[in-house]
């Protein structure tokens, strides 16, 4: 007879959504991910970039300067797109949730399997980006592979925010405010320029923002500019995700409740 | 011991007053095959659901398969079966992918899968469709999956929800085929339907619930002999004369929206005292009293809302 | 076509209020960010302006192009399948040119909403110097929209499978908005490329809207522009008349 399967089932989760990629191999899926920040890279890091020549304070080219931060934004996307409508559309319309529902997989097990899914997902990006920035030659130094754990950091924390925005959402249309919000952070998160543009409460406002430390963290790091501030950056992209965790598991446990 | 045991069981959901389950008592024995009756919104699925442990009762005691469903539902759930009504198979995978990955969500391994799933797709009658998406298949081969998905951990008990609804009529038969297999091979079934030939053809022993409490138990003939007697006379008339034309006849006489039911055991000498009290039908019709119509008789009123 | 038109009508009364602040935000956001944050870094003019005037009006074409196409392409591909409103309408008297001319006139709103939008945004970082020229340009920014939508519908009407849409949009828009000029001259890219740019609409819309909006429009290359889109507009209302009709009376 079969044994209870273990932590909640949530590996078996993982081996589903595994299952489904079958056809892809893992390169195709990274080679998918990463060529929109590629068209970034290149627009923003080598067009404007010419406009720009270098960053004041930042002694790097602009393409190094902003590749990390796309990185850092690359994966979280890869997770935000594994959770927000490819999980509300399995919750609302295929039911498969509900479906899992009656088997010894636990709800905690189907989020933290979708969870560890999403980060996966973002492995791959990730790992395919930091290709793309050693073979533009934007590497600045060794430890640029450090971004790639530290961007699994920001794809947990973001997964597990996307993870709730999936339970919470009333229609498709729900995500359009999920853009409202990805699109200013985005943009304004320093990506394209350091945060000492800002001065006074917009510093402050920006300096809030789960994408800011993402970013900070990422570039720190392929920059070589490895400082105690990396750490607090982390922390709170780990608190962050922690909340967003547990909001998501409330709300998944309250909606299979129905 | 039974398999499963309920007492003053309740639910209600959170929010509401009303309670969907307003406190029922039943047993299910071993390789019964036992039904729940009613209209919709009698409380049938909210029901089902407390029995696949994934919904807490507000009230009462039940137990299954001598255990709490609460406490223990994990293990519990994985020795059920459950055909949930809207099926919700996994879309993005094949036949027989449905059937390998939903057993492994249950602990089994992969090699005994692969054998299990192919005795499944045979039994489902599905072994020439295995490699197709699921988005292909008829309503009637969806279903027939939906059973062999829940078949996947041989369970002890397997719950169907309206399990034909929305077939037709030949997929229906080629599923209470496939059931009667499995009732034959010893499995407890419990279902709801709102098909009274279903629960006829199907159910050993059957409650009739309407709003949220039993009317009545019993296997099918005792529901007939009880409340109904052997013979009904339809009769149909012109819109608007139905009301008098059942005043006027008297008796045991149930009026419904379409049409009249004279239950006697003599049909038609009731007939023949239709005609004696100048009533003209538009169409008159004996028969034999079924399931439909101790269904009517308990839940009629809550039919014509 | 007027029916099919006020159908769209009746719809977007539901959700105009969520869409205007989208439009709204949007704009803002991105002059915002990558025109006053951005620009802070760039050293000097852009073809003799401060960045932030150099990039609006590029952005603001790019925006009524990519606007169009989700609208047209996702907006059409959605009626025809899931949602089976051309069907229904096609039960009615309207002919299958008419459930086109009707849609597009709705998508053709939706353009000029949130163009007028985007230059009022633009008119409060002052950018325009005559309320002439802002009309001029988001008449342009409109006609930039409207040209690649009419295509897009007549093809969108045919497509069954949404990621095919989603494919066009990240292989041909996304790399459209992005080199067509609008965040850099597209004199500085290498020549096959800058070539292949003069010959995309979007890289005429922009030079269109930019030119107007820094006066340094002549009468040759604003009637090029114009005439550019113009017959890629007619083009595709003439290429819908036939795929409507094919995909719909089937």
């Amino acid at each position: 007879m079969s044994r209870l399967p273990a932590a909640g089932g949530a590996h078996l989760v993982v081996l589903r959504n595994v299952w489904v990629h079958k056809g892809g191999t893992p390169w195709t899926m990274a080679l998918f991910s990463v060529y929109e920040p590629i068209l970034y890279l290149l627009a923003m890091g080598v067009g404007v970039g010419a406009l720009v020549g270098r960053v004041p304070g930042v002694d790097v080219p602009y393409a190094a300067f902003i590749a990390p931060a796309l990185l850092a934004t690359a994966m979280m996307n890869s997770a935000l797109e594994e959770t927000t409508q490819t999980v509300y559309g399995k919750l609302a319309f295929d039911r498969y949730y509900h479906s899992l529902l009656v088997t010894p997989v636990t709800i905690r097990g189907m989020v933290a399997g979708e969870l560890l899914w999403a980060v996966l997902r973002a492995l791959v990006t990730g790992v395919g980006f930091l290709v793309v920035i050693v073979a533009f030659g934007l590497a600045r130094s060794p430890l640029v592979i450090l971004a790639v754990p530290a961007g699994l950091l920001t794809a947990f924390a973001f997964g597990a925010a996307g993870l709730a925005a999936a339970a919470y959402a009333r229609g498709w249309h729900s995500f359009q405010y999920v853009q409202l919000v990805m699109l200013p952070m985005f943009l304004f998160a320093t990506t394209f320029y350091p945060v000492t543009v800002y001065t006074g409460w917009v510093r402050v406002l920006v300096e809030a923002l789960p994408l800011y430390h993402a970013i900070e963290l990422s570039r720190g790091l392929a920059l070589g500019e490895v400082g105690p501030g990396l750490l607090l950056n982390a922390a709170y992209l780990l608190a962050f995700g922690g909340v967003m965790l547990a909001v998501a598991q409330a709300r998944w446990t309250t909606l299979m409740a129905r | 011991m039974a398999l499963i045991e309920a007492q003053g069981l309740e639910k209600r959901y959170p929010g509401t007053d009303v309670k969907a389950v307003a406190g029922i008592g039943f047993q299910v024995e071993r390789g019964e095959a036992f039904g729940f009756l009613g209209p919709n919104g009698a409380g049938k699925s909210s029901t089902m659901r407390m029995l696949a442990c994934v919904s807490r009762p507000s009230g009462g005691t039940l137990r299954i398969l001598d255990r709490d469903p609460v406490s223990h539902g994990r293990e519990l759930r994985a020795r059920l079966g459950v055909v949930p009504q809207d099926d919700a198979l996994d879309l993005q995978l094949t036949v027989r992918e449905n059937l390998i990955v939903y057993g492994l969500y249950f602990g089994l391994s992969l090699t005994h899968m692969r054998a299990k799933s192919a005795e499944l797709l045979e039994f489902a009658q599905l072994a020439e469709k295995a490699g197709e998406r699921v988005e292909h298949l008829s309503g009637g081969m969806r279903r027939r999956l939906t059973i062999a998905r829940s078949l996947v951990n041989d369970p002890d008990i397997l719950l169907l929800d309206e399990p034909t609804t929305g077939l037709d009529p030949q997929a229906r038969h080629i599923l209470w085929d496939r059931l009667f297999r499995l009732k034959s091979a010893g499995v407890t079934l419990i279902l709801t339907t709102h098909y009274m030939d279903e629960a006829e053809q199907l159910c050993d022993r059957l409650v009739i619930m309407d709003k949220g409490l039993i009317a009545d138990e019993g296997t099918p003939r005792e529901l007939i002999e009880r409340h109904v007697t052997r013979e009904v006379l339809e009769l149909r008339f012109p819109p608007g004369e139905q009301e008098a034309a059942g005043e006027k006849l008297g008796g045991d006489v149930e009026v419904l929206p379409d049409r009249l039911l004279c239950y006697a055991d003599d049909g038609d000498a009731v007939l023949g005292r239709v005609t004696e009290l100048g009533l003209h039908p538009l169409t008159a019709l004996v028969r034999r009293a079924t399931l439909e119509d101790v269904f009517l008789r308990l839940t009629g009123r809550s039919l014509t809302d | 076509m007027l029916p099919a038109f006020v159908y769209w009508l009746f719809r977007y009364r539901r959700t105009w209020q969520s869409t205007a602040v989208v439009s709204i935000a949007n704009p803002l956001l991105f002059l915002l960010a990558i025109g006053a944050g951005l620009g802070t870094l760039v050293q000097g003019d852009v073809e003799g302006v401060p960045y932030l005037r150099f990039l609006a009006p590029g952005v603001l074409a790019a925006a009524a192009f990519q606007n169009a196409f989700i609208d047209a392409g996702f907006g059409v591909a959605t009626a025809r399948g899931r949602e089976r409103v051309y069907q229904t309408a096609i039960a009615t008297p309207l002919s299958p040119g008419e459930v086109m001319a009707g849609h597009l006139l709705f998508v053709g709103l939706r353009v000029f909403v949130g163009a007028l939008a985007f230059v009022v945004v633009m008119a409060c970082f002052g950018l325009f110097s005559s309320f002439g020229t802002a009309l001029a340009v988001l008449l342009a920014a409109t006609l930039t929209g409207i040209a690649p939508a009419t295509v897009v519908a007549a093809w969108a009407v045919t497509v069954t499978d949404f990621p095919r849409l989603n494919t066009v949009f990240r292989f041909v828009v996304m790399p459209m908005y992005l080199f067509s000029g609008t965040f850099f001259s597209v004199e500085q890219l290498p020549d096959p490329l800058q070539s292949l740019m003069y010959a995309l609409p979007l890289w005429h819309g922009a030079d269109l809207c930019r030119s107007l909006a820094l006066g340094t429009a002549t009468l040759g290359t604003t009637t090029l522009h114009i005439a550019y889109l113009g017959a890629l507009a007619v083009a595709g209302v003439l290429i819908g008349r036939v795929t409507f009709r094919k995909v719909l009376y089937v």
